[in-house]
């Protein structure tokens, strides 16, 4: 705790492999699943960081796979390609438990989803919890609060839901829980939580483009951002960090509005 | 006597008829795979019970949920009318409820006739939802004459059936009042009594009236049991099993191929032995591919729209419409099970789901955002279908956009869909 304290306060954060912990004989805790977006995209990796300067400050014993970690397969199986979902999933769990992993928290909705829902059907199984139900359990216990940091006080605030998190696994009230200790104006978008209208990028499409239409789908989600007047959009999932970032520039309202993950607010509020 | 005779001959044709139609469409559900949906039955008959008998999604748009709930529960409590009608018609009896109801009775038949004015009401609101307000819903591509027609005369019969009530009850009345015949009193009026002064004053052209309004609403009944389905309207039936039959698992949660799992065990252990596999295709090209869940659903759908006012794709203009995936898979089932019954069992009319009725376009715009599974008030689930189709397409015809395949090609290569090296995964750490 005093060692991640110190580190906390120089800024630094300390990530250790599964390999660095199994050579010396420890086990972390909990395993934190970066994803393919948390390790190569550049905002995502903020995301990333911040998770990681989260489990370092309330000193939870942690280690990422580093360069052993792979896909999920989760953009190959919803884009109808089950064989290499398969052979993602089943190499996955073959390293998760070679590590004998037992908790999972991931930074992403899909991971998520994929390791905690169709896992287990391929032998692998673990408790997954969403970063912003880890920040949620730290909360409620009282290892994490508002303070210290910058101030969100009486900002106007809206959660996008992604549709991973919500609808598919119904998880709607862990990432407000998160923002509702910042003592903001909370406010919600027209279309939420079960009614949330997704960001565009779901089901492999973040890697294709759209087929033709009147717009693109985080277009028409920007207008429920701006009719509901928020100065921060919210979100938990960095797929639709990038359909929501693109929808503020195109609208020109990267002055007005700020789109910022759960973990980023969570860090920025414990000036972390 | 001669009545009775009628009744009973155009009852039991009805309700055989009814029955060959309804173990049709229960022989072209049964063409899909299997599934297994048998589990946990304790939850299966709890959501039937808040999804389809507590229309516990309907209300998630309150004033169609509530005018819903009022016609829902019109045509199922007015139907303990319908038991009385059947009686007295095949007994030659006349409200043969009312002496052992006493005066249970009367409060019944009142209850009935509030409940037939609002169901009438309902079905007027929802004509001019459908022809005047033209809400958007009930509108698109998908929605051509004949679906539109279809919405139609179901609440112009359901008007019909109302009216032909509620004049019976009111020529009923007035005989009673004049201690005519066999007309006992028997039942309190509180609607139709508003009627009886727009009828003639005459006890013989009372009864013609009373006779014929009978006769009119039971065989209107019937007419419209046998219209059902033909009709977007079976899902009054289907509603049931395919709540019960629903996906227990979070929305989120894609079943595994279980074809491929074995495969895929073979090639990282060369030891293991899949077992013999029945030699289907991987995913969906036509409706024999679907599952028997699938093909419930695409009968139990009644083509509200929901799912397509809430899909993302269809709101920005994109050509996927999740009730056309459901229309359109009933309308080829209906193909292939009417080529059947004419041409036998091995009959192919090299037409399938794929191209002929839905296109590829429509399939790659889905963002599997399951907001369509979410917004359908009896579970149905397009999603499912377009997964399955997408299967087919990619794993069979190799037919995925070219863009999706160098994500393929990446995650195949690198571990990741983007093309960075496994080796800079950890990058972000320095």
């Amino acid at each position: 705790m005093t060692d991640s304290m110190s580190d906390t306060l120089n800024n630094e954060i300390i990530v250790p492999t599964m390999a660095q912990m199994a050579a010396e004989g420890k086990q972390p805790d909990i395993l934190f699943w970066v994803g393919c977006a948390g390790s190569f995209d550049e905002r995502a990796q903020k995301i990333t960081r911040d998770i990681c300067k989260i489990l370092q400050h309330v000193g939870i014993s942690f280690a990422v796979l580093g360069t052993e970690e792979s896909c999920t397969g989760d953009p190959a199986k919803r884009a109808g390609n089950e064989f290499l979902f398969q052979m993602q999933a089943m190499a996955n769990i073959q390293v998760l438990d070679g590590y004998n992993i037992k908790k999972i928290v991931t930074g992403c909705p899909h991971c998520f989803n994929t390791i905690a829902n169709e896992y287990p059907g391929l032998g692998g199984n673990y408790e997954v919890v969403h970063h912003s139900q880890l920040i949620q359990q730290l909360i409620n216990e009282g290892n994490l609060k508002a303070e210290g940091g910058e101030s969100f006080k009486g900002r106007r605030i809206t959660f996008h839901d992604p549709c991973y998190l919500g609808r598919g696994n119904n998880v709607y009230e862990a990432p407000r829980a998160a923002l509702e200790v910042l003592d903001a104006d909370l406010v919600e978008m027209k279309r939420c939580k079960s009614n949330g209208l997704c960001c565009g990028a779901g089901g492999a499409q973040m890697f294709k483009e759209p087929e033709p239409g009147k717009k693109d789908i985080n277009m028409e989600r920007m207008n429920d951002v701006l009719e509901a007047n928020a100065q921060v959009v919210a979100s938990g999932c960095p797929f639709c960090m990038t359909m929501l970032s693109d929808g503020v520039k195109h609208t020109e309202k990267e002055q007005e509005i700020q789109v910022l993950d759960i973990a980023e607010i969570t860090v920025r509020a414990n000036g972390l | 006597m001669i009545g009775q005779v009628i009744f009973i001959i155009i009852l039991l044709g009805a309700a055989y008829l009814f029955g060959k139609n309804v173990a049709k469409i229960r022989r072209n559900i049964l063409l899909g795979r299997p599934v297994n949906r048998s589990d946990n039955p304790g939850e299966r008959w709890r959501t039937m019970a808040r999804v389809a008998l507590g229309q516990s999604k309907m209300v998630r748009r309150p004033i169609a949920g509530v005018l819903h709930i009022l016609v829902y529960a019109g045509f199922v409590i007015i139907n303990i009318e319908v038991l009385e009608i059947l009686i007295d018609g095949i007994f030659g009896s006349h409200r043969i409820f009312a002496a052992p109801l006493g005066s249970l009775y009367g409060l019944l038949i009142g209850g009935f006739e509030v409940l037939a004015l609002l169901v009438l009401l309902s079905c007027v609101v929802f004509l001019i939802r459908r022809n005047i307000i033209r809400l958007k819903r009930f509108s698109g591509r998908e929605m051509t004459a004949w679906p539109k027609s279809d919405a139609n005369y179901i609440l112009i019969i359901e008007i019909l059936l109302m009216t032909a009530f509620l004049t019976m009850n009111a020529a009923d009345y007035k005989l009673q009042v004049l201690h005519f015949g066999h007309y006992i009193k028997a039942g309190n009026f509180p609607v139709s009594t508003f009627l009886a002064p727009l009828l003639s004053a005459k006890a013989g052209t009372l009864v013609i009236i009373e006779r014929s309004c009978w006769w009119f609403h039971i065989i209107g009944i019937l007419a419209f049991l046998n219209y059902l389905p033909y009709s977007k309207h079976f899902h009054i039936l289907l509603a049931f099993p395919n709540t019960y039959y629903s996906k227990l698992e979070p929305k989120g949660q894609f079943s595994n191929m279980s074809s491929v799992t074995n495969e895929v065990k073979a090639m990282l252990d060369p030891a293991f032995v899949p077992p013999a596999a029945d030699i289907s295709r991987f995913g969906a090209k036509d409706v024999t591919d679907l599952t028997w869940k699938n093909l419930m659903d695409a009968y139990t759908c009644t083509e509200c729209g929901r799912c397509t006012s809430v899909c993302p794709a269809n709101i920005t203009g994109k050509l996927l419409s999740p009730r056309k995936i459901m229309m359109d898979t009933r309308d080829r089932l209906t193909e292939v099970g009417n080529n059947l019954d004419k041409n036998g069992k091995d009959h192919t009319d090299d037409k399938s789901l794929l191209d002929n009725y839905i296109t590829r376009e429509e399939l790659w715009a889905c963002t599997t955002c399951n907001a369509c599974v979410q917004a359908c008030p009896v579970n149905i689930d397009p999603l499912n279908i377009i997964m399955q189709m997408r299967q087919y397409v990619v794993m069979e015809e190799s037919q995925a956009p070219s863009s999706l395949n160098n994500m393929f090609g990446n995650m195949e290569n690198n571990g990741a869909p983007w093309k960075y090296s496994q080796a800079d995964r950890f990058n972000w750490n320095k």
